[in-house]
């Protein structure tokens, strides 16, 4: 694709700036952090998923005085981690409900690993167990809930020619980031402590750390390391993490080090969320959709987490991104004995756009159109109506998404030779092709109100010595953060990228920018890093009279220096009213399409992705190449939640806690990726930019599972859609159980043990 | 939590036999099993450790006696790339590419999975099928034992602990046939959900199959041969009938379980429906 430069556009790919030290082996990531003294900690966790803690008892022929052991009894603030509820304990008090099996009890430290690992051994939990929910759908503890009605559904169901109805279901999903999540907490001489970690928010942690422990702004200091990898998987959970490095460090007054291994980073922290949804959508013969009635639950695990405002994403999405004039959709998030879920890239709505697309080709097929045709027939066009009220007022590009990936992808064509091939098959045949279509919407940013409530703050400042620095909470984790905040200061000051610095995301030195999530960093904060350097660019040269480039320097020798801090500003016209859940959910959409190709084995129903075309409009593209990755890593991870990743359990614990048994696509299974971005810009943000980081998330699964019918003839309605549920489909062999949902022990199943 | 066991290394096997007689070490080959189960706290780890790397004498690919030998510390990479096994044990290489990825190839050895003793070792369906022999000896001398009697039970061989693997004999067959299929969760570095091995010696004249194994991993405690289905196949032509009649006494045999990998169902359906591909494709038909 080509760009047309123009002032203050970002253009070129310069090189990533955190490249060269990963490609070296020089980049610091946590564990490679040095602290002379530090010690080992480790976690205690309960290995029931429900039960009263009763005792901690250590064995007194151990000698723990080289050990040094934290219990709830030792925290100084609240026993909370802080996020939107306050329900998750730091570790399980005695006495307390433990409520999943994963769950941090007490905490050892120790001088060398050999000692510590004794030391896990001579831990004992007594406790008295108590019934477990693992069935959401029998769950009677209800972590949020949000309806939304547009139209009238009985009456658009009743005038429908034809009413179709479907269930789908979606297991976890593991983010399985290259580095596991790693956390060191270092006492501060003026009290406090400085925690160093992988992580995408600092000032979760910051926050986490001062209710926690009681201290002060300045006694909490969070400094990201180099990170391995996110994907939403260390938005939370470094919370948890630091704040048990912190109680250590505080306790021993030594470095403490809290370094998971992919066991634990598998088998304690977040997944994504498992979904039920049921579909009701009434369709005209014409391929009008008049009315969508639909039911969503999420199983939130043990803990509120995020996952409240997971569900009101999951709920705004979940009716596609196409205009119909009378949609019910009722989303509940609920409680179970499993370990909590939460962040994960895409936040909910792959889970429910996957139902929705699937269903879409149900009604599609149902009355004999082409999945193709169905979206274009509805498809939201500009002024269309959301299901919150919202009128889509510019950026809309779902019709552009879904032409292009037809066009490139040759969807008919190939399409009428996979039907042919369907009707000549024979039992000679060993595999089959198949091709398939999704379309999705993804809402930029945060959801509702979020970005006015978070008041984020970016500064870019001209220092005394003429240097250019960026100063954001904003982290690196692979992305780009680092490249393109440059990249666009750079811009707007006319300056090349070199001439422009990032400071360190350490909370003693920069503003909270607001998390690293929701797609937010290119549009929200990057916006605001533009506004900022606008600023910076007005004041130099009112006072030097001449180009920012030209004279910044000189500024600074006379004038010294000058920061400038950038507030964010609610984009004017956007609105949403939190009472009534309607007005604009987001300020702008993404808009993707995917088209996939696969091929079946006919004899054991494995599923090779060949290739996928994915047409993503991203508002603007900053770093084609940065942007492209985003692309492919996005529809590669949506491959795996598509075809082979789930979680399975027993008890409500995690069977496949490790990586021989938690499967992700490798090389070999990466289909061959077309990425063509699309630029409908937001017109909000000076650079039109909406983000790109969830989007190819949404459309991926629906593909495929899309392509996977077309080969077979067999909808999958549970994801993933494994060999084992294609056959059950086709041949008529026992299912797998639900994805998601946890097995019972028969010796639990014999004792009633379960509120099932 | 990773601890470390203290390590031997003889250069020699009469040394290693030695140290393998005083009892109480755990041989290490490529170590690629090995060192997965110390470092993931799988079942106890060892005290000591008896490294076998520097013994030669357990190393190379020969055509002796009537039979392919491998020592023990043959690599996949090594079976792979040889001409012999190419030869004479085609489903040995086969199985072989299928082991992991490069880095486990050429670190793993044939010996390694044999004494793994796993349901899922890929190559140990091919072992039984090729009627194969494994030689194991110590400080008292040298013994064969067939690999129908090799694992007896989930994870245990046949093997006394003052012994090691030394090399393993596949018999050569004249006009033998070898047909090798794994099935598991991804392209490369997956345990199979199922693997078969299928072997048999073709009548020039009448097509007929004589002496047919037919061999599975995945589908029991240890990996098996499926004695209905070897009858069922036994002097017969590679029909589509008897195809059937195969594939039913394959299903009717198989009880395998469901677990983290796959379902029972799955299971039994895909090895009957892979032996009838593998029959078919034979049968031309
Ligand atoms: C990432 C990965 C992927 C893998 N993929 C596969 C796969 O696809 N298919 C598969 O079958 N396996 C797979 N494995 C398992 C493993 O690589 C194989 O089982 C391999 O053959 C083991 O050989 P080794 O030499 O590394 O064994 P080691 O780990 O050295 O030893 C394994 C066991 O055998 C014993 N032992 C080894 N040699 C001898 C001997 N000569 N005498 C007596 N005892 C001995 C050891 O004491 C130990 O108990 C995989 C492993 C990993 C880590």
């Amino acid at each position: 694709m080509t760009i047309a430069a123009r002032p203050g556009r970002a253009v070129g790919a310069p090189l990533r700036r955190e490249g060269p030290a990963k490609l070296t082996g020089t980049a610091l990531y946590t564990d490679d952090l040095v602290f002379p003294g530090g010690w080992y900690g480790t976690t205690i966790r309960s290995t029931e998923p429900r039960a009263r803690l009763v005792a901690i008892d250590l064995d007194p022929a151990f000698d723990w005085s080289r050990v040094a052991v934290v219990t709830a009894d030792d925290i100084p603030g609240d026993n909370v981690v802080a996020s939107i509820a306050a329900d998750q304990p730091i570790l399980v008090p005695v006495g307390g409900e433990i409520r999943h099996q994963a769950e941090p009890v007490a905490l050892l430290a120790a001088a060398d690993r050999e000692t510590l690992r004794e030391a896990r051994l001579r831990v004992r939990l007594r406790t008295e167990a108590l019934p477990p929910v693992f069935d959401p759908l029998a769950s009677t503890v209800e972590f949020a809930r949000y309806d939304l009605a547009k139209g009238d559904v009985d009456a658009g169901l009743a005038s429908a020619d034809l009413v179709v109805q479907g269930t789908y279901r979606v297991g976890h999903q593991e983010q399985l980031y290259i580095e596991n999540n790693a956390m060191i907490a270092v006492p501060r001489a003026g009290g406090g402590v400085i925690v160093h970690g992988s992580l995408q928010c600092p000032y979760y942690v910051h926050k986490a750390l001062k209710r926690g422990l009681r201290i002060g702004s300045e006694q909490a200091q969070v400094v990201q390391a180099e990170t391995g990898g996110g994907f939403g998987g260390k938005e939370e959970y470094p919370s948890m993490i630091g704040l048990h490095a912190a109680l250590l460090a505080l306790r021993t007054q030594r470095p403490v080090r809290m370094i998971y291994d992919r066991h634990e980073d598998l088998a304690a922290t977040t997944k994504r969320h498992p979904a039920i949804v049921t579909h009701r959508t009434g369709v005209m013969r014409d391929g009008r959709v008049v009315a969508q009635d639909i039911d969503l639950v999420l199983d939130g695990g043990a803990y509120t987490t995020l996952t409240p405002v997971v569900l009101s994403r999951a709920t705004i999405h979940a009716g596609g991104p196409y205009d119909i004039p009378n949609v019910r959709i009722r989303g509940r998030a609920v409680m179970t004995n499993t370990p909590p879920n939460g962040a994960f890239r895409g936040f909910g709505a792959p889970q429910s756009e996957f139902a929705a697309e699937t269903q879409l080709n149900r009604v599609a097929e149902a009355i004999g159109m082409s999945p193709l045709d169905v979206r274009r027939r509805n498809v939201y066009r500009l002024g269309g109506i959301t299901p919150t009220q919202q009128v889509l007022r510019g950026g809309v590009a779902g019709e552009e998404v879904l032409e292009r990936a037809a066009e490139a992808s040759e969807f008919d064509r190939v399409r009428v030779r996979t039907a042919e091939s369907r009707g000549r098959r024979s039992p000679r045949d060993r595999t089959a092709r198949g091709i398939g279509l999704a379309l999705a919407w993804h809402g930029a940013g945060f959801t509702g109100s979020g970005e006015a409530k978070m008041g984020s703050v970016v500064s870019v400042e001209l220092s005394g010595d003429g240097v250019v620095r960026i100063l954001t909470a904003s982290t690196e984790m692979g992305q780009g953060t680092k490249t393109i905040f440059p990249q666009l200061v750079a811009a707007e000051l006319g300056l090349p990228i070199e001439a422009v610095e990032m400071a360190p995301q350490d909370t003693a030195l920069v503003p909270d920018s607001g998390p690293t999530v929701a797609s937010r960093t290119a549009m929200v904060v990057g916006g605001m890093t533009i506004q900022a350097a606008r600023r910076l660019r007005e004041a130099v040269e009112g006072r030097t009279g001449r180009p920012f480039a030209t004279s910044y320097r000189d500024d600074a020798a006379d004038h010294g220096a000058t920061r400038i801090d950038q507030a964010f500003e609610p984009y004017p016209g956007v609105g949403f009213d939190d009472a009534t859940y309607t007005g604009d959910a987001y300020p702008a959409f993404g808009w993707a399409a995917a088209v996939a190709e696969v091929e079946v084995d006919l004899d054991t129903f494995e599923v090779a992705v060949r290739s996928i075309v994915a047409v993503d409009d991203v508002g603007r593209v900053i770093h084609p190449v940065l942007c492209e990755g985003q692309v492919e890593g996005g529809t590669l991870q949506a491959v795996g939640y598509a075809t082979i990743e789930e979680i399975k359990l027993l008890d409500g614990r995690y069977l496949n806690d490790r990586l021989q048994t938690y499967l992700i696509p490798t090389a070999l299974d990466a289909p061959r990726i077309e990425t063509i971005l699309v630029e409908s810009p937001f017109a909000g943000v000076p650079h039109g930019a909406k983000g790109v980081g969830e989007l190819p998330m949404d459309v991926g699964a629906p593909a495929v599972v899309a392509a996977i019918h077309d080969a077979t003839g067999a909808w999958i309605h549970d994801l993933p859609a494994t060999p084992e549920r294609i056959m059950a489909a086709l041949v008529g062999i026992d299912p797998p159980g639900p994805p998601g949902i946890s097995t019972v022990s028969p010796r639990r199943a014999a004792d009633g043990d379960t509120e099932r | 939590m990773a601890i470390e066991p203290a390590v031997v290394s003889p250069a020699t096997l009469a040394e290693a036999y030695a140290i393998a007689a005083r009892g109480a070490h755990r041989p290490v080959a490529g170590g690629t099993d090995l060192l997965v189960q110390i470092t993931g706290g799988i079942g106890p780890p060892p005290d000591r450790v008896l490294d076998l790397w520097r013994l030669d004498e357990l190393r190379g690919i020969s055509v002796r006696d009537g039979a392919l030998e491998l020592g023990a510390l043959t690599t996949f990479s090594e079976i792979r790339a040889s001409v012999a096994c190419r030869e004479d044990a085609p489903a040995l290489v086969e199985a072989a590419a299928t082991i992991g990825a490069a880095q486990i190839q050429n670190r793993g050895t044939l010996g390694g999975n044999v004494m793994n003793a796993s349901p899922a070792g890929d190559t140990l369906p091919v072992l039984l099928a090729l009627d194969a022999e494994l030689v194991v000896g110590g400080e008292t001398g040298e013994r064969t034992i067939p690999a129908a009697a090799f694992w007896p039970a989930y994870r245990r061989t046949a093997i006394r602990p003052d012994e090691l693997l030394v090399r393993i004999r596949l018999p050569l067959v004249a006009d033998r046939r070898q047909r090798f299929r794994k099935v598991g969760t991804r392209r490369a570095q997956a345990i199979s959900k199922v693997v078969i091995a299928l072997a048999w010696r073709g009548d020039p004249g009448s097509g007929t199959w004589r002496e047919v194994r037919v061999a599975l991993g995945s589908v029991a405690a240890t990996p098996i041969r499926a004695a209905a289905a070897e009858a069922a196949l036994e002097g017969e032509r590679p029909t589509e009938s008897t195809a059937e009649r195969a594939v039913a006494a394959l299903v009717g045999e198989l009880r395998p379980i469901d677990d983290v990998r796959s379902t029972a169902a799955y299971r039994r359906e895909v090895a009957g429906r892979v032996l009838r591909r593998l029959v078919r494709d034979e049968g031309r038909w």
